[in-house]
C-alpha cells in the first residue's frame, strides 16, 4: 500500500493525482498531495513509476503499513527504485529494452 | 458534495475503458477518420490490468503449418468451444498491429539471428506508448472519468455520462457508436492493477439488453506471494512448492494440491531455487521485474527464502466470459454497442479455458481494432443524427439519490458480502451444484440493496455501480455455472465430473432482476473435431 509522500521531494505536479487508477490521492491545500483513500490502494506501483521527483513509496503489502523511515528509505535507495528499475528518467535504459523475458524459456528448469 | 458544472462533448465514437483494448478502439476509430472520446475511469496508461507488469503475446510468424498446429492444439484445449476462423483472424491481426507497435517506437528485443521477438510487452513502456499514439491520433481523452451509465433510445446507444473524480464535476458524451472497453471483473481481489476491474461495462450493456456469455468459465485463481498483489506468476516455473513441514508438491504451479491445501488453511510456499546460477536469477529479474519488487521491499530473497502463497481470484480477467458478440466487428445485440478486450467475451478464441496473459493480450489488441473500426463506420453511417436523438439515461441500479429516496446503502459491507460468495475457494473452486445453488440464493436475496440510496460522494457513486456491476456479474457467473451441468475447460461440477458430448454449446445470460439462461450452438470447429477427450480427473 502506499505509505507516504515526501513534502521534501514532492514537486506539486499532480501526477500521482492524475495517474492513480484508484483516486488514492487528493491535491492537498499547499498542493502536495495527500493520502486520502489509502484502503482503495492496489498496490500496483504505477504512481511511484509515474512521480518524477521520487517523492511517492508504496510498501509491498496488500493490506498492511510498515511506516518506514524516509530517511531509511532513501539511505537504501528505495526512494524511485521502480522508476529506476522500468528506466524511467533522463539517461535511463528502459527496461523493455534489454527484457530477458522472450529468452527466460531457455532456462526453464527440466 | 460541491457540484461543479460538467462538461457535455459530442463526437462519433465514445469509447469507454482507456487499457489496451480501449486505447486500440479509440486508435482505430479514429484512423477511420472518426471523432473520438475515450473515457477511463483511471488514468489511460495506468489503468487496468495490463500497464503495471509484463504481458506475454499470441505471436505466431506468418507460417501456414506452424499457425494451423497452434489452432488445432487451441481448440482442442479449448473444450472445442473456440473457432478457428478466430484463432486464425487473431494471429493475423496482433502479427499486423506488434509491427505497428515497433514503428511507434517499443524496443522488441532481436535474437542472435536478428529476428524480432514480439512476444512480450512491459505494461509501462506499453501503455505509455499507446497513451502517445491515441493522443497523437487526435482522441480526446477523459481521464478520472468513470461512466456511471449508457444513453439510449429506441435505436440503441448513444453515448454515456459520468464523473470526474477529481472535482465530482458530471460529463456527458453523445455518440453514435459506443465500444465497451472497461476489462472484465475480478471482484476487489487485490490482484496486480485488477481493483479497477469491476464489471461495469456488463452492467452498462446488460441494462440495454445485451447478453453475456461463457460467464460459467470463470474458475481462475492466480498464485501469488501472502503478502502482495503480484499476481504474474510464470516465474514460479522456476519455483519449489512446499507444505508446512517441507513436503515438496508435485506439479508446480498447476498442482491441484496448492487450492486443496489454501482452501483448509493450510499454507503452502514457494522458493524460486530452479534459477540456480546467478545468470538465471539475471535473467529472471529482467524480465518480470515486477515480481521482485515487493520481496525486495520485504527484505526477502525468493530464490533463497521459501515464501507463503496466496490464491487471488481473477474472475472473468483470466476467466473467459464477457458481453456476447454476434459478429466479427465485435458488435454486440444493442444497436451501436460494440465490446472489447476482456469486457467481451472471448470464447471464441480460449473456449472454456483461461486465455491467460497471451491469448488475452492478443485479443485486447485485435478485438479493440475491430470494434474501434466498426464503431467508427457504423456512426459515420448516422450522419448528423446523433446531436438531435432523444436519448434517455440507462442505468437502473446503484444510482438512487436524494431525500426521498429508500435508506442510505452500506457499501462496504455490500462489497464485502458479494466476496464472501466468490472469493472462497471453496465455494467457487471447488463447485458443486449444491454450493453453488446456496451461494446464489444469498447473492440473489442481496440484489434488491442495490436499489437503495447512494452515498453522496464522489466515491460513494463509483462504488455503488462497480458493486452493483460486481453483484451483477457473480450471480450470472453462477447461474451459467450452474447450467453446465458438466466439466468442460475450467468449468467444474463435482456432481458431474465428465465433459458432456452434448453440451458443447455456448451459455447466454441475461437480464438483472431475473436472470435467463439459453444456449447458443458453436460453429466451424468441425474440422477439428477429433475423439472426445476422456472424462477429465474429478477434483479431489
Amino acid at each position: 500500500m502506499i505509505e507516504l509522500v515526501s513534502r521534501e521531494r514532492c514537486v506539486k505536479c499532480d501526477m500521482c493525482v492524475r495517474v492513480c487508477p484508484t483516486h488514492v490521492f487528493d491535491r492537498g491545500a499547499d498542493g502536495v498531495p495527500v493520502i486520502a483513500r489509502r484502503e482503495d490502494c492496489q498496490t500496483c506501483y504505477m504512481c511511484e513509476a509515474y512521480c518524477p521527483a521520487d517523492a511517492l513509496y508504496v510498501g509491498p503489502y496488500a493490506d498492511r503499513l510498515d511506516h518506514p523511515d524516509e530517511g531509511e528509505l532513501a539511505a537504501k535507495g528505495l526512494l524511485g527504485s521502480w522508476r529506476k528499475t522500468i528506466g524511467w528518467g533522463p539517461g535511463r535504459t528502459k527496461l523493455a529494452a534489454i527484457d530477458t523475458t522472450p529468452f527466460i524459456d531457455r532456462i526453464l528448469p527440466r | 458534495m460541491k457540484r461543479r458544472e460538467g462538461v457535455r462533448l459530442t463526437a462519433d465514437v465514445l469509447v469507454v475503458g482507456g487499457g489496451p483494448a480501449g486505447a486500440w478502439a479509440a486508435w482505430s476509430a479514429a484512423s477511420q477518420g472518426a471523432k473520438v472520446v475515450l473515457a477511463e475511469k483511471g488514468y489511460l496508461g495506468s489503468s487496468g490490468a495490463t500497464a503495471p507488469g509484463g504481458t506475454n503475446l499470441l505471436y505466431l510468424p506468418p507460417d501456414p503449418a506452424l499457425r494451423d498446429e497452434a489452432v488445432r492444439k487451441r481448440v482442442r484445449d479449448s473444450g472445442y468451444l473456440a473457432e478457428p476462423d478466430w484463432i486464425h483472424r487473431v494471429l493475423d491481426q496482433v502479427y499486423e498491429n506488434l509491427q505497428l507497435v515497433e514503428s511507434w517506437g517499443y524496443p522488441f528485443r532481436r535474437d542472435e539471428n536478428g529476428t524480432p521477438m514480439r512476444d512480450h510487452l512491459q505494461g509501462p513502456e506499453y501503455m505509455r506508448l499507446m497513451r502517445r499514439v491515441v493522443r497523437r491520433a487526435g482522441v480526446t481523452i477523459l481521464d478520472q472519468s468513470p461512466a456511471l451509465e449508457l444513453l439510449a433510445d429506441a435505436h440503441g446507444v448513444g453515448g454515456a455520462r459520468g464523473i470526474f473524480r477529481l472535482d465530482g464535476s458530471a460529463w456527458e458524451v453523445r455518440a453514435g457508436a459506443v465500444v465497451i472497453a472497461t476489462g472484465g471483473c475480478a471482484f476487489l481481489s487485490n490482484g496486480l492493477g485488477c481493483n479497477v476491474l469491476t464489471g461495469d461495462g456488463y452492467l452498462m450493456a446488460a441494462e440495454l439488453g445485451a447478453e453475456m456469455s461463457g460467464m460459467e468459465f470463470t474458475r481462475y485463481y492466480a498464485p501469488c506471494s501472502a503478502f502482495g498483489t503480484v499476481t504474474r506468476s510464470r516465474l514460479l516455473n522456476w519455483a519449489t512448492f512446499t507444505t508446512e513441514d517441507g513436503t515438496v508438491l508435485k506439479g508446480g504451479r498447476r498442482s491441484e494440491l496448492l487450492p486443496l491445501l489454501l482452501s483448509q488453511g493450510r499454507p503452502v510456499y514457494a522458493v524460486l531455487d530452479k534459477a540456480d546460477t546467478e545468470e538465471k536469477r539475471n535473467m529472471l529479474r529482467h524480465s518480470h521485474a515486477i515480481f521482485f519488487l515487493p520481496f525486495d521491499r520485504a527484505g526477502i530473497d525468493p530464490f533463497r527464502q521459501r515464501f507463503p502463497l496466496t490464491l487471488r481470484y481473477e474472475g472473468t480477467v483470466r476467466g473467459t466470459g464477457g458481453i456476447r458478440i454476434v459478429d466479427e466487428n465485435c458488435a454486440t445485440t444493442v444497436g451501436g454497442l460494440f465490446a472489447a478486450g476482456d469486457a467481451a467475451t472471448r470464447e471464441r478464441v480460449t473456449g472454456g479455458i483461461s486465455g491467460g496473459g497471451a491469448f488475452n493480450a492478443a485479443w485486447a489488441i485485435c478485438s479493440g481494432t475491430w470494434a474501434g473500426r466498426a464503431a467508427a463506420r457504423y456512426a459515420l453511417s448516422l450522419g448528423n443524427r446523433t446531436a438531435t436523438r432523444a436519448l434517455r439515461p440507462a442505468g437502473r441500479s446503484g444510482l438512487a439519490a436524494g431525500a426521498e429516496a429508500p435508506p442510505e446503502l452500506d457499501l462496504a459491507e455490500l462489497v464485502s458480502a458479494i466476496q464472501r460468495e466468490v472469493l472462497p475457494l471453496s465455494i467457487n473452486y471447488f463447485r458443486s451444484e449444491a454450493g453453488l445453488e446456496r451461494s446464489l440464493e444469498r447473492l440473489n436475496a442481496l440484489w434488491p440493496l442495490v436499489h437503495r440510496r447512494v452515498p453522496d460522494t464522489v466515491r460513494g457513486r463509483v462504488r455503488a455501480r462497480e458493486a452493483a456491476a460486481m453483484l451483477a456479474t457473480a450471480r450470472w457467473m453462477y447461474t451459467a455455472a450452474l447450467a453446465r451441468r458438466e466439466t468442460r475447460g475450467m468449468h467444474t461440477l463435482a456432481e458431474y465430473p465428465a465433459e458432456d458430448p452434448a453440451q458443447r454449446h455456448r451459455l447466454l445470460v441475461s437480464g438483472l432482476d431475473r436472470i435467463r439462461v439459453r444456449t447458443d450452438p458453436v460453429r466451424g470447429n468441425g474440422l477439428y473435431e477429433e475423439a472426445p477427450a476422456a472424462g477429465r480427473e474429478a477434483v479431489p
